[in-house]
């Protein structure tokens, strides 16, 4: 129990059930769907990219607490951000959830994020972690 | 002997490292010592390639193997052991079924109907075969209690109706399906009925002249033997008149460099060398069922149904789904969900305290649409559970809304 203590955390399931970020977004440049089809999750992220910069993001679907936590703290921290900030903060989400980087400095500017480390104790968990972060990957591709 | 000591047979179950209430037997069920050391007798004393070498050890190979099909056709009470065609699982036995039967039989404004309850393996195939012919695929839904509508039986099922996809028991809803009354109404307007009984066989005494199918897919790893050894029965008639599925060894009378002519039913969709480690598996599972016999293991699926559901009931934010039938055909199968908690968190907190379930949309998303749910969580029942186990299924259960921060 207390390795699931230390995922549902009240940060994460707080993110879970948050609404704000999530809705179809007016002025989107960019839709991307995302889908776990082993577990049925699936999101449509969309994202406004402007000058290079990712100026709005919200997103749509259905999934775990987990999932929808991602997809939501992500989204607080790629507004705002250029494209290049977005790709290589993505690249250092994926790197802490296969513990390739685990240095809680270096994972700092990942701020909420950071809240989805321990799910790494949890392999059958990872992907639902990482279905909003891959989704964005594939939806940066196109942005440019 | 009580349900301790079937407990006692599966190696996995009995030991305190795995420590586990193993509640996810529709998708696969544990092995008993007596199939593993089937497996390990014959690739540890028997293993040659049947039905070729002239020598002893492949005329052993060749009996495993072929007692596994008149085994297997007297589990199924079919006619004749020539019906029973080895595959890997019933997903390929119903492909085999779709491309042999459905594609050659099925043409451009025929109808193919299948029940919304049928899980992937009985319904993607369809959907290609009608794709490629140009056939329109029909659904028979459900009534309110998630039995099928009789209406839809009774209208769906017409004179354009070719084949007719139907599973014995639902494996979300664990609803026996009146198989025999569906096969008929098919018949009657010449289709021919394909039964899925992935999650009968294991569970009930089938009969397939009885309920009168031409086709009926199992997968021997959801009936204690191995992965990687399912059947196909097929009416002889049927077979016989089918061109092959798979090409290559095994199933030919005479290749030419132009020209082949293929073997008699079986052989002819059995190409290349066959798992006969799984169908010595596959045998001792057999043994092992009969020596219990099903009424007995019916009983104790019953049991732990009829301990388990009132106290569902009682936990408010328990939601169910098929628990409701009208009539008496309820399985060893509860499908339910946490309210307000998505089914991966729920499986991940029972799994934290040793509680085995399945998460997600079981192969069978039409059906969680027309449920109206995303994913759904779901315990099935083998005769090696006990109340404990289901006492620690519900135990944990009351703790999920706690671990989330909603109480």
């Amino acid at each position: 129990m207390n390795e699931l203590e230390a995922i549902y955390t009240e940060v994460i399931t707080e993110h879970s059930r948050c609404q704000e970020n999530k809705h179809p977004l007016q002025c989107a440049t960019c839709c991307q769907k995302g889908h776990n089809p082993s577990c049925g999750d699936e999101i449509t992220l969309e994202l406004q990219v402007e000058e290079g910069r990712v100026k709005d993001a919200a997103f749509t679907g259905a999934g775990c607490a987990i999932s929808q936590a991602s997809t939501d703290i992500m989204i607080d921290l790629m507004r705002g951000k250029t494209v290049e900030e977005a790709r290589s903060l993505t690249d250092k989400f994926m790197a802490m959830l296969k513990r390739e980087v685990t240095d809680e400095v270096e994972l700092e500017d990942l701020e909420e994020a950071l809240a989805l480390k321990n799910i790494s104790n949890m392999p059958a968990r990872v992907k639902c972690a990482a279905l909003a972060w891959r989704t964005l990957k594939e939806a940066l591709g196109r942005a440019d | 002997m009580s349900e301790q000591d079937f407990l006692r047979d599966f190696p996995l179950l009995n030991n305190k490292v795995n420590d586990i209430a193993y509640l996810d037997n529709g998708a696969t069920t544990q092995k008993p010592e007596s199939v593993i050391q089937a497996i390990c007798g014959y690739y540890g004393g028997c293993n040659a390639n049947p039905h070729r070498g002239a020598y002893a050890l492949s005329v052993k190979a060749t009996d495993i193997y072929e007692n596994a099909r008149g085994k297997t056709a007297g589990f199924i009470k079919a006619k004749d052991p020539a019906e029973i065609i080895f595959t890997k699982n019933a997903t390929e036995a119903l492909n085999l079924v779709a491309y042999a039967y459905g594609l050659a039989n099925v043409e451009q404004g025929d109808e193919i109907v299948l029940t919304i309850s049928e899980h992937h393996s009985n319904l993607v195939p369809w959907q290609f075969v009608a794709r490629t012919k140009g056939a329109t695929l029909k659904y028979i839904y459900l009534e309110e209690d998630g039995n099928l509508s009789q209406e839809d039986i009774a209208t769906k099922i017409t004179d354009r109706t070719k084949i007719v996809a139907v599973t014995q028991v639902s494996n979300v809803l664990g609803l026996k399906n009146d198989v025999q009354d569906i096969v008929k109404k098919a018949h009657s307007v010449g289709a021919v009925a394909v039964v899925d009984g992935s999650q009968s066989v294991a569970h009930m005494q089938v009969d397939v002249q009885a309920l009168g199918a031409d086709f009926f897919a199992f997968s021997g790893h959801k009936m204690l033997s191995p992965m990687g050894i399912g059947v196909l029965y097929g009416r002889y008639e049927i077979l016989d008149h089918m061109q092959p599925f798979l090409f290559g060894g095994d199933m030919i009378e005479y290749v030419d460099e132009q020209e082949t002519s293929y073997a008699e039913v079986p052989a002819r969709f059995e190409a290349g060398t066959q798992n006969v480690g799984g169908a010595a598996g596959l045998t001792a599972a057999i043994d092992y069922l009969e020596k219990i016999g099903f009424e007995r293991i019916e009983a104790i699926e019953k049991d732990l149904v009829d301990y388990a559901l009132p106290r569902l009931r009682e936990m408010p934010f328990i939601e169910l789904y098929g628990c409701d039938s009208k009539i008496d055909n309820k399985t060893g199968i509860i499908t339910f969900n946490v309210k307000d908690v998505h089914p991966h968190d729920v499986a991940s907190i029972l799994d934290s305290q040793g509680v085995a379930v399945r998460a997600g949309h079981h192969c069978a998303q039409p059906l969680m649409k027309y449920l109206g749910q995303n994913a759904t969580c779901r315990a099935s029942f083998y005769l090696y559970n006990t109340r404990e186990d289901v006492d620690r299924w519900l135990d944990a259960l009351s703790k999920v809304r706690r671990v989330m921060h909603l109480e």
